[in-house]
């Protein structure tokens, strides 16, 4: 059973704003790139000799080709609101963490090459020189962004200092000073069809063990299809559905709505992967190319329509992308949307009357629920704005009879960052990661205080796995984070009638 | 003499304003967004595209989420330079438009209005360790500027009165070709020069926050992206090479 220990204090403010303290994490670096993982991605092996003169022309594409890089770094008028709302600096103190100062590093040396007053009075308007140090700072800070859009929601101009890491990435890929852990991740999905390199073996042997688990449980033969041509829909989970505690038990509730739906589906082992790190390095091709699978996979199996698992990034990239940089998808059943979320395929389900669940099975859980970023801000679920923050909650409040909302000013649009999103999820960086947690783990232990909630609810591979780590730093169990499926899964009433009679009871 | 230096430096001030700005504009509309990178929740149309933009030009609703004191200050400030802006065109017509003779006395408070929070907006980014620590000596000055403006604006009327009527047949001169002399008083002579220092900066500082906002892909954009297939030329191009 999950202990929650909140000490008989009072909690701080999730959002109380700490002192600043320079160069505290000037330290904090993810490893970087070695050259046989930069190389396949199309990057120089190492930091290339004429590296200024490189970044700059980088900066000179890229203002060219995206207008987010050139209006952001020309359009702050640093009126200070987003200075308080990035995780990382309410975790650190850190003043290169607040959103603008992690811009004004890339800003600078924008100012010194790209404007008039940079060029001439760069003392005037803060411009610098590309120097190893800013070089240096770029690493350090754009590694401490986790591209949530937290901050964007907040600026008077839109600014998203998401576009700016993310730039900030590109351009030192460029030159070849790349992470390790993003690109090391995109040459596996772009060599084996998802980020942890399991082989088509090793996918079809668990897909094999999931379905007798869930027979011996239930009795019921539900079925985790892999490459099956003609099926209808292909599934596309993040590839920590497939083994990850809690992800694995949401695989398990998305495969008991597709059978309690009657749905022909299957996942396929050539694009076995949602989840697109292209997008943390900011670079269009890589993420075209890992999109690309996706069209690829599901002509070769002729299904008719695509849905996404629980995985936030994914579904930006799946929801606001997919179709730019894979489409069209004339091809797949234009009745339904394309691609779908499986929270939209349960919601529909559930609003047709179509799925029965057992609120009470659910009872030793009392549960509250982690908006994760990249849905709550970079995409959408369903017809209408703010779907995205409805439909998890009518799921949820569907399968569970103690569902509690965390403080307003921490949840929906302005929710907060796990601490793990945008290519941060990686042991060298775990201070980083428990410090820029604080703010949601506050937001949690207010909720365990006031209601006694046990369990946080998430929809996001990342985030779940991000709060299996962090969350023992705060005192809560490891376990206390669980998939949204898995609490459908938990309370789904397996009768669809017409299966292969089940061996057991049922 | 010096009407012809300031005749001169007016019409640069205003030619360098409207050709920086459409520059600027033409900058931004004509860079692509190759994705649909929009905050959300967002308006699925482009009526509620538009609405969303209106409401962040007139009540600045980011800003009101963000920070009740930076609104309060930054929302003041750009609704009083509106009032005296649309005041100051008593000087720019012949006659006067009624609404903007109806305005005047409005006009005049909104000078203070003005004035008070350039003050609390600087004081805010001096006091501020955060802020403090975001500003570089350009965003100090272009307070000072803007206070130095108000300033001499409210001198002009209120510590040095200036003959006005004179003034205003100087402005005029300027509009229909037909040079006048400029009454030779201390505050007109700071205050039409700032204001010409002001319109030269614009399009080549922060200042262009203003239009930039309208084409901020994350306010602009209509969240259409699974309806409507979002592609631009360079990307189309990459698609094709293969």
């Amino acid at each position: 059973m999950d202990q929650v220990t909140v000490s008989d204090s009072e909690v701080p403010d999730p959002l109380e704003i700490p002192a600043l303290a320079p160069g505290a994490m000037r330290a904090s670096k993810p490893y970087g790139a070695a050259a046989e993982m930069q190389k396949p991605l199309g990057f120089p092996g190492a930091l290339v000799e004429n590296w200024q003169d490189k970044a700059i022309e980088k900066m000179a594409e890229l203002r060219g080709k995206y207008r987010s890089f050139r209006l952001f770094l020309d359009a702050c008028v640093k009126c200070g609101a987003c200075t308080d709302k990035c995780h990382y600096f309410l975790g650190t103190g850190d003043p290169k963490n607040m959103p603008v100062a992690r811009q004004d590093l890339l800003r600078q040396v924008y100012r010194r090459h790209f404007t008039l007053a940079g060029k001439y009075l760069p003392w005037l308007v803060g411009a610098r020189d590309l120097s190893e140090e800013v070089l240096d700072d770029w690493y350090s800070y754009f590694h401490q962004c986790s591209q949530c859009r937290r901050c964007s929601v907040y600026c008077p101009i839109g600014i998203d200092t998401a576009e700016i890491s993310m730039a900030g990435r590109e351009i030192m890929d460029a030159v070849g000073k790349g992470q390790k852990y993003s690109n090391e991740i995109i040459g596996k999905v772009l060599r084996l069809g998802n980020n942890l390199g399991l082989s088509k073996k090793a996918l079809q042997a668990t897909l094999a063990s999931l379905e007798e688990d869930v027979l011996e449980e239930t009795g019921v033969p539900v079925r985790f299809p892999l490459d099956d041509e003609g099926a209808d829909i292909m599934l596309v989970a993040p590839s920590a559905d497939y083994f990850a505690e809690p992800h694995v038990a949401g695989l398990i509730g998305y495969a008991k709505v597709f059978h309690q739906a009657g749905a022909s589906w299957t996942i396929s082992s050539y694009a076995a992967e949602a989840a697109n790190f292209g997008l943390f390095i900011g670079s269009y091709e890589n993420m075209r190319e890992i999109a690309l699978r996706i069209r690829k996979a599901a002509l070769d199996l002729g299904v008719k329509r695509l849905v996404f698992g629980e995985c936030g990034h994914a579904w930006r990239v799946a929801y606001n992308f997919l179709n730019t940089l894979a489409g069209p998808f004339d091809f797949l059943d234009q009745r339904y949307p394309i691609p779908q979320h499986i929270c939209e395929f349960t919601y529909d389900l559930m609003r047709a009357g179509r799925l029965t669940f057992d609120k009470s099975r659910n009872d030793h859980l009392r549960v509250t629920f982690h908006d994760s970023c990249n849905i709550a801000r970079a995409s959408r679920l369903g017809d209408r704005p703010g779907g995205q923050f409805e439909i998890p909650r009518a799921i949820l409040k569907a399968t569970c009879n103690h569902f509690f909302d965390m403080a307003a000013d921490t949840i929906k649009e302005s929710t907060l960052c796990c601490g793990g999103g945008g290519g941060l999820l990686t042991d060298e960086l775990i201070d980083l990661r428990k410090k820029g947690a604080q703010p949601r783990m506050r937001a949690l232990q207010q909720v365990a205080a006031e209601y006694g909630v046990t369990h946080m609810a998430s929809m996001c591979a990342i985030c779940k796995a991000q709060f299996s780590k962090v969350l023992p730093m705060y005192g809560f169990d490891m376990e206390a984070v669980v998939s949204l499926h898995q609490l459908v899964s938990n309370a789904i009433v397996l009768d669809r009638a017409g299966e292969a009679s089940p061996k057991g009871q049922q | 003499m010096l009407a012809a230096v300031y005749a001169v430096l007016l019409y640069v001030a205003t030619a360098v304003f409207l050709g920086g700005l459409a520059v600027r504009v033409w900058q931004y509309a004509s860079t692509p967004n190759p994705l649909k990178i929009v905050a959300t929740p967002a308006p699925t149309t482009a009526a509620g595209v538009c609405l969303r933009l209106v409401r962040e030009v007139a009540v600045f609703e980011s800003l009101f989420k963000a920070n009740k004191w930076i609104w309060l200050f930054g929302w003041t400030f750009h609704a009083a330079l509106l009032v005296v802006v649309l005041r100051h065109l008593r000087y720019f017509t012949q006659p006067v438009w009624e609404w903007v003779a109806l305005i005047q006395p409005l006009g005049v408070h909104a000078g203070f209005v003005m004035l008070a929070s350039l003050l609390a907006l600087w004081a805010r980014r001096l006091v501020v360790a955060r802020i403090r620590y975001i500003s570089t000596p350009s965003d100090h000055l272009m307070l000072a500027l803007l206070i130095a403006i108000a300033a001499s604006g409210l001198a002009m009327k209120y510590a040095a009165p200036t003959d006005i009527v004179a003034l205003k047949s100087f402005v005029l001169g300027l509009i229909y070709l037909d040079w006048q002399p400029l009454p030779a008083d201390p505050p007109v002579l700071v205050h039409l020069g700032l204001v010409a220092v002001l319109m030269i900066v614009f399009p080549f500082s922060k200042l262009v926050h203003g239009p930039a906002l309208l084409f901020s892909p994350t306010r602009a954009q209509v969240d259409d992206a699974r309806e409507r297939r979002h592609l631009v030329a360079w990307a189309r191009a990459l698609a094709s090479e293969r």
